[in-house]
């Protein structure tokens, strides 16, 4: 029987299944080029690197944040390390002043301004050819520098996004979110071989310094300067690579209030930058982007709000129905157990679709941690990913979709604080 | 940026693929459940017809084997099962043609299993429910729990139920000599009609000689229950019994 909420249903679904379904076409066409290396590699040039690391009360992680930087596998003295102290009203000054005496490494303080100004600030002191970036609560895998910087060696590589994983996942959120990034190197490396990659994430993204000095510096963007940038390249035809070996770890929320904040930050500034740049959408000259990568992320935050309200009222209705039938013959009648028959399993198309998305997404999961963790036996992160999925994520999507659209801000510094 | 178009292709054709395949898997299922439900439904037209015959056979002379007899004990899975298919697979004309033999089934066995009882002496109880599923009646979702309880209490009771919009003449018939009203659920027992939700205490009520059905060391367990009929129990319409 087709409803106009089914019919709703199987637009979604089938938008939904077809990004799985580009996605997993598009690594079997492109598998050979994924290039994961385990062995130390030595590079025949070692070109200037300056690493920026905008610090706001991060006391409790900048210095394991810069020693990770100081114990890469890359000639100091082709490093240059400049730590900004973005107004920070906890001990993460002290904390830098630690390393004042490392020849590498110069420091400044300045008034809180957001992160744009102190990744800007960066910039105008950085005197290498290439700059990135590594927010002081994640650090560098050794490897993870030379391992992007063989992407430089094609001249038109404008930008360089590493592999973001969750450092030593230790509660189930965490578990879920771990799997969450692995997923997310997969889609990373797919959307780099579409030339659709529209966030150089904040964690160690490199890009060449001519990117700035063309296309200006960083901007507010809605607290989400790390996808701006990436999508004011897209729009200029700048060339971002993934390099899904160089692994960069990141702390991850532990409590689901941390998680729900970072996540509307997310979602908001996902929906606000690509209606900043909605010219990209569906548009030729652009490509992959535009016709799979942007929209993809539109129709995957819409699919997830359906899906999860037509749980909720397939929920309600049943809570419904059982307190009819508690209220017509008693709480015992619930403790009837029913024969097993398989006439009862609810075979209806619009089920079997749902289980068919479900296994797509997982066999993009599978290989996310294939190409993470070199194996691709399933976790119970994954289990608890389709759990967070389902429950909270639906969440922090709607409260993104409604400030993006009654245009609230999200409060990145409170977030930091929290 | 060059776009290949041959993987945009590509991946509609698989994805329209995977969503025949599960369309069509998912018709493969609902035909098979609707030819199960035609089995049942032919096997209990053969056990009624069976009995009947059984019936006509002994007539006044024997009633030992007709006791042992199955009474067409199919009925009220494949009720479950016809609301089931009626709330997932969806109405079609086929679950309709079912859902009209199903209530021509229910009739019969009504008729006969009356007739047996009355020739036998038996203790059957008979409860005729109709309902609707034309409109949102949350009184009807309640009175079918409170039936359902009611037979898993009683086991010789036979309750039968009706979809009171369904155009079947048989059913106008039935509505029309016991005169049910449109105001839903509706129950007919002992010949009188009454209408909105009956909890199992007040069917209790209503007909004490439910428990009379029970075999002794249950009816002991039930013999709790006043046998009162209280003025909201009244039957709507007070209409006799037909000669059958």
């Amino acid at each position: 029987m087709v409803t106009v909420p089914n019919a709703i249903f199987y637009v979604f679904t089938f938008l939904s299944i077809f990004i799985q379904v580009f996605l997993i076409v598009t690594f079997f066409d492109k598998r050979k080029q994924i290039v994961i290396r385990k062995e130390d590699i030595t590079l025949k040039k070692y070109p200037k690197v300056s690493i920026i690391v905008p610090c706001y009360n991060e006391e409790k992680t900048a210095y394991k944040t810069i020693r990770s930087l100081l114990n890469l596998n890359y000639p100091q003295d082709k490093l240059e390390i400049i730590l900004v102290d973005d107004g920070s009203t906890d001990g993460t000054w002290n904390v830098l002043e630690r390393f004042k005496n490392y020849s590498n490494i110069q420091m400044f303080r300045k008034e809180n301004g957001g992160k744009h100004t102190a990744m800007n600030l960066g910039l105008e002191r950085a005197t290498a050819e290439f700059v990135g970036g590594l927010d002081a609560d994640s650090f560098v895998h050794p490897e993870a520098l030379k391992r992007i910087m063989t992407y430089f060696v094609d001249q038109k590589v404008m930008a360089v996004a590493p592999a973001v994983v969750v450092h030593q996942p230790k509660n189930v959120l965490q578990k879920a979110q771990k799997a969450e990034y692995d997923f997310g190197v997969f889609m990373k490396k797919m959307q780099g071989f579409l030339g659709g990659i529209y966030v150089t994430p904040g964690p160690f993204s490199i890009f060449r310094k001519s990117v700035f000095e063309n296309l200006g510096p960083y901007k507010k963007a809605h607290n989400t300067e790390d996808q701006e940038i990436a999508l004011r390249m897209q729009k200029h035809h700048y060339t971002i690579e993934h390099c899904p070996d160089a692994y960069v770890y990141t702390t991850s929320p532990d409590t689901i209030a941390k998680l729900y904040r970072q996540r509307v930050r997310w979602i908001y500034g996902f929906l606000k930058n690509a209606a900043d740049y909605r010219e990209l959408f569906f548009n030729k000259k652009y490509g992959n982007i535009g016709f799979f990568a942007l929209p993809a992320g539109v129709i995957s935050i819409l699919t997830v709000i359906y899906v999860f309200t037509s749980l909720l009222y397939t929920i309600v209705t049943m809570v419904i129905d059982k307190i009819a039938q508690v209220n017509a013959v008693g709480f015992s009648s619930l403790l009837h157990i029913h024969a097993f028959d398989w006439f009862f399993i609810n075979t209806a198309a619009i089920n079997l679709i749902a289980v068919l998305l479900s296994l797509a997404l997982l066999f993009s999961l599978l290989l996310g941690r294939k190409m993470v963790e070199g194996k691709m036996r399933p976790t119970m992160g994954i289990a608890y990913f389709f759990v967070l999925s389902a429950t909270l994520a639906p969440m922090w999507l709607c409260k993104a979709v409604y400030r993006a659209i009654f245009a609230k801000q999200t409060n990145w510094a409170l977030e930091r604080a929290n | 940026m060059k776009i290949d178009w041959t993987k945009y292709i590509l991946s509609f054709f698989i994805t329209l693929a995977i969503f025949l395949g599960a369309i069509l898997l998912s018709n493969y299922f609902s035909n098979k459940k609707l030819s199960q439900l035609q089995n049942i439904q032919d096997k209990i037209a053969t056990d009624i017809l069976s009995s009947e015959v059984e019936n006509s056979l002994l007539e006044e002379e024997s009633c030992t084997d007709v006791t042992n007899s199955v009474l067409s004990g199919e009925l009220g899975s494949l009720a479950d099962k016809i609301t089931y298919s009626e709330n997932n697979i969806g109405s079609s004309d086929e679950l309709t043609s079912l859902k009209k033999n199903y209530s021509l089934l229910q009739i019969k066995d009504y008729l006969l299993t009356k007739k047996i009882a009355e020739r036998c002496k038996l203790k059957f109880a008979f409860i005729l429910y109709f309902y609707t599923t034309a409109d949102d009646c949350t009184e009807c979702v309640k009175q079918g729990y409170s039936l359902t309880e009611l037979r898993n209490k009683y086991p010789a009771l036979r309750v039968y139920s009706f979809d009171y919009d369904l155009d079947l003449s048989a059913i106008r018939a039935l509505i029309s000599v016991y005169k049910v009203p449109k105001e839903l659920p509706a129950l007919v027992i002992n010949g009188k009609v009454y209408s909105g939700f009956k909890s199992v205490e007040d069917i209790e009520k209503i007909a004490p000689a439910l428990k009379d059905t029970l075999p002794k060391e249950e009816k002991k367990a039930a013999a709790k229950i006043t046998p009162t009929v209280s003025p909201s129990e009244q039957p709507v319409a007070d209409t006799t019994e037909p000669k059958i």
